[in-house]
């Protein structure tokens, strides 16, 4: 497979150019992320560390009857053992982890079932031994009895009648109220209205109504959880984990222990990925109870089965999609059925999945209504842009049956209905400046759309969204003698935040981005600062960091004011360098003011701290795909044989980070298209718990992927847009348009694998 | 507890000895009994590649290897690719190239890359890709680290022409 190169790749269709803001410097971890020093969670280690291992579920849904752990603590070398009965009993309350909020007592429970396992893999009890074998054997002697129970893996399974029940107190939220006072597996009904759905449908010339099936996929971030804890004999617990964030794994391991938040210090390790896995906590607490009891730090990792077991993945879901247009192809009505697994516990990502299903339409008429049903699966967690992909797929396949059907280009048809400034979507929001249109101009102009097409492919494109998240963040920054500042941030960097939050302070100041120095603190070392996730960091850190670098400016000018015995208002800082307006041979550069901190006043040190609001601050991103297809008739497999992304940064700090993201979330989409899914067996067991078998894409899979950054700037200073997850959004949907368009099958189910592909050809024929 | 087994490396060019249990691989051996925590594990079963050393001129995925059989062989790791206090072209190529984003990957990437422009120095994109097929990583799409290698191949090229 060779990829076209004879027109520009990775276009940035700019908005403003700034000094630093824009350029590409190396990242500030990276020497350490080349030479294997930069410490992982797994890397961990300290004095008479012990190693633990925990024992999980074989079973989807069982009682527990009882836990004998005699054999297990008598084994030698074996320090603690803990089951849910050394755990606290918790409070009604909720955990917010930024992107998914759930309540303590389904945490705790999740963490370590509490009377009944509800998935295999179900964390039942943990052993804290010498060694990582030790601890492994130890396990295999805990005795547990279950009483199994039948087990229910889909939403359409769960829905019925008769079903299996797993929680015995859960009563449907019908539209915000409890109406049948009858134990069920849908934990939430609700609804979102716009206009008269009735009277658009009947105004519309033509409809397409289709239903679709997804199923589990995995984040699969290559490095496994992992979380130390030492619990000290002064009551303080210590954790190093490798987390999305710190304060929200801090204060959720503090609510599952009943422990204040300050008797909670978390250090996170580097994360080797995450994409919304590790949000929540599976082995912090565990880890600190094995502590608690052997009076040892201990460390806990999980092996590569546990993570697809046993973390939480995203939802399979079912869905319907009803769409009426005119013949001149203005949508009239837009309708969604979305029922989301949410897995064990209730809080699938089916509320954002309903934001997002019409995100991209402005139409007057529109009925989502959204399902969160339990189901005998590990609990889900975020998964990049969580709940938008799977609406997509519904969604954007609909949009493009209705283009053939009207005869109409397919992005001529979305730029026609295409959400602008002060369209009202679906669920209430109304959209402040957004880049739909622009993506979708972008994606038309490109030299891609109008490429010839090979024999067996095909071509589609879809369109997507997520918003912005905007949260607490909080940035310290201090002035050093040599010119540089140090900068202290709590947003752990996965994909290369150091060096997008240091370039905004060093923008603000006038100085080079390798002037800052960007550390990732502990909880005890800076304010709170939410998870990095929900495509916030960039956004909301990186305003922080503005913030804390105007401080340090204003700071640096009354500095040069006292220095000067100059009026305050007279000095400007413009590029690094002090100028008084009243007397010109009264400059100084920024290094010159640094050099003569200590004799002048002290330190110079700016800080700052930002709510930046909600969901959906700055108008969130749309990001678009053209895709090209080669399916082999014989076999029905699917080659990409080219990839073109498009997305709204806003404003990209550092553009190879920013296309990163683009490529990165573009081959996630490809694996969930074509190959990943939980392969479950009919007693609850996914089949395919190894990398071999659960199929991301490899190098050799895929093409170039490339990319073009529209810049439609946000109300940051900079004008960014989180651009982490919108690009996961398009691909499923363009894949299967390309699909479409190359076989004329419609693929109702991901993933659109051979076999599946093959099969839908011989029900046509 | 079964006994254990006095080995006898080179790693990364020094002479290394260790006692291995029978049933410890090499990757645990490099990173709890040696302390080289830069090899990652991802799967411990030969599927992902961040465990990647290369073993007497060969890569191989150290947590598929026993420790006791590394027993007189040379084994460079990822702390051992840097010339000293200068990075490898290779290491350079990625840093320059944005060919990492968490980094988990990278270690192995950066072993197999070495090895993969030790033997053929000018590959080709579809060799890149087939060379590294073992290798996962889940942030990048590998686009970048395709690029990454290509860019340190003409580097070494340069270097050696
Ligand atoms: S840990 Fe060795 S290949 Fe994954
Ligand atoms: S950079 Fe994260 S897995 Fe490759």
């Amino acid at each position: 497979m060779t990829t076209t190169t004879d027109y520009e790749r990775n276009m940035i269709l700019s908005s403003q150019e700034y000094n630093v803001v824009g350029t590409r410097p190396i990242r500030h971890d990276g020497a350490d992320k080349v030479t294997g020093r930069a410490l992982y969670g797994a890397d961990f280690d300290t004095a008479g560390l012990l190693h633990g291992k925990v024992l999980r579920s074989p079973h989807a849904h069982a009682n527990i009857v009882s836990i004998d752990t005699s054999a297990a603590e008598a084994l030698p070398g074996v320090m603690a053992v803990v089951t849910f009965a050394d755990f606290p009993q918790v409070s009604d309350g909720t955990v917010d982890f930024g992107e998914e909020i759930t309540t303590v007592h389904d945490l705790q429970s999740n963490i370590l079932a509490r009377h009944k396992v509800l998935y295999k893999g179900h964390a039942v009890a943990a052993v804290a031994a010498t060694n990582a074998h030790i601890a492994e054997e130890a396990v295999k002697l805990i005795d547990v009895e279950y009483e199994t129970l039948p087990s229910v893996m889909t939403v359409q399974d769960a829905m019925v009648d008769g079903a299996p029940i797993l929680h015995e107190s859960m009563r449907t939220n019908e539209l915000g109220a409890t109406v049948d006072d009858k134990p069920s597996n849908v934990a939430q009904h609700f609804q979102h209205v716009k206009g008269d759905i009735d009277a658009g449908f009947g105004e519309a010339d033509v409809i397409v109504e289709r239903e679709f099936n997804t199923v589990t996929v995995h984040q699969g971030y290559i490095e496994p959880h992992a979380a130390s804890a030492f619990w000290n004999t002064d009551g303080r617990l210590h954790i190093w984990c490798s987390t999305q964030g710190a304060f929200p794994a801090r204060d959720a391991t503090a609510e599952v222990l009943r422990l204040p938040v300050s008797q909670v210090r978390v250090t996170p390790m580097e994360i080797g990925g995450g994409f919304g896995g590790k949000i929540p906590v599976y082995l912090e607490p565990v880890a600190a109870m094995l502590s608690k009891k052997s009076g040892r730090a201990v460390k806990l990792v999980m092996s590569r089965a546990d993570v697809f077991e046993a973390s939480g993945p995203t939802c399979g879901s079912n869905m319907k999609v009803k769409i009426g247009a005119k013949h001149d192809g203005t949508i009239t009505a837009m309708q969604s059925y979305l029922a989301f697994e949410a897995g064990a516990y209730a809080g699938s990502p089916v509320g954002a999945g309903a934001q997002c299903v019409f995100a991209a339409y402005d139409v007057e008429n529109a009925v989502i209504d959204g399902y969160d049903v339990v189901v005998n699966k590990p609990k889900t967690a975020a998964y990049r842009a969580p709940g938008a992909p799977n609406a997509a797929f519904a969604c954007e396949q609909a949009v493009d049956e209705l283009a053939i059907k009207l005869g109409m280009d397919p992005i001529d048809l979305r730029l026609k209905n295409a959400s602008v400034e002060g369209t009202r979507r679906p669920d209430g929001t109304v959209f402040p400046r957004i880049g739909c249109v622009e993506v979708l101009e972008a994606m038309k102009n490109h030299p891609h759309y109008s490429a010839p097409l090979g024999e067996n492919q095909g071509r589609g494109v879809a369109i997507g969204y997520w918003f912005n998240v905007g949260f607490e963040s909080a940035v310290n920054i201090a002035v050093n003698a040599d010119g540089t500042i140090t900068l202290v941030e709590g947003s752990t960097d996965i994909g290369g935040s150091r060096a997008s939050i240091a370039m905004q302070a060093a923008e603000v100041l006038g100085i080079p981005a390798e002037s800052v120095r960007p550390s990732v603190v502990d909880t005890d070392s800076v304010g709170f600062t939410a998870v990095t996730g929900g495509s916030r960091t960039t956004y909301a850190t990186g305003w922080a960091a503005y913030d804390a670098a105007m401080d340090v400016k204003q700071k640096m000018i009354e500095r040069a004011a006292t220095i000067w015995d100059v009026d305050v208002d007279s000095i400007e800082m413009e590029n690094g360098v002090l100028q008084s307006a009243s007397d010109p041979e009264l400059n100084m550069s920024f290094s010159d003011l640094a050099a003569q901190m200590g004799g002048t006043g002290g330190p110079i040190v700016g800080t700052a701290s930002r709510n930046a609001g909600g969901m959906g601050v700055g108008g969130g991103s749309f990001a678009g795909n053209i895709v090209d297809v080669e399916v082999d008739p014989a076999t029905g497999k699917t080659e990409v044989a080219r990839f073109t992304v498009v997305q709204d940064a806003g404003k990209a700090i550092h553009p190879s980070y920013v296309e990163g993201q683009m490529q990165g979330g573009s081959v996630q989409g490809i694996g969930w298209a074509l190959n990943e899914e939980y392969y479950m067996t009919d007693d609850g067991t996914m089949a395919n718990s190894t990398l071999l078998d659960y199929r991301m894409p490899t190098s050799l899979d895929l093409p170039m992927i490339d990319t073009v950054i529209v810049e439609v700037p946000s109300d940051h200073p900079f004008g960014v847009r989180g651009v982490g997850e919108a690009n996961i959004v398009p691909p499923t949907p363009a894949i299967a348009n390309a699909i479409h368009s190359a076989t004329n099958i419609r693929m109702e189910r991901l993933p659109m694998s051979p076999v599946a592909i093959m099969e839908e050809t011989w029900k046509q024929s | 507890m079964p006994g254990k087994t006095y080995v006898q490396t080179r790693i990364n060019g020094e002479p290394v000895d260790f006692l291995a249990e029978p049933r410890q691989s090499l990757l645990e051996c490099l990173r709890d009994v040696i302390g080289l925590t830069g090899s990652k594990e991802g799967c411990n079963d030969g599927n992902c590649g961040a465990c990647t050393v290369e073993m007497d001129g060969r890569i191989v995925t150290s947590c598929l290897v026993l420790g006791v059989e590394a027993e007189g062989s040379d084994i460079t790791t990822i702390e051992g690719i840097a010339e000293g206090s200068e990075l490898h072209p290779v290491q350079q190529a990625f840093l320059e190239n944005a060919a990492l984003q968490c980094g988990i990957c990278t270690p192995g990437f950066i072993v197999a890359t070495k090895a993969l422009l030790d033997h053929n120095p000018d590959p080709t994109e579809h060799e890149i890709r087939f060379w590294l097929a073992n290798n996962l990583c889940r942030c990048t799409g590998y686009d970048k680290i395709v690029r990454a290698v290509q860019d340190a191949a003409s580097r070494m090229q340069e270097a050696s022409a």
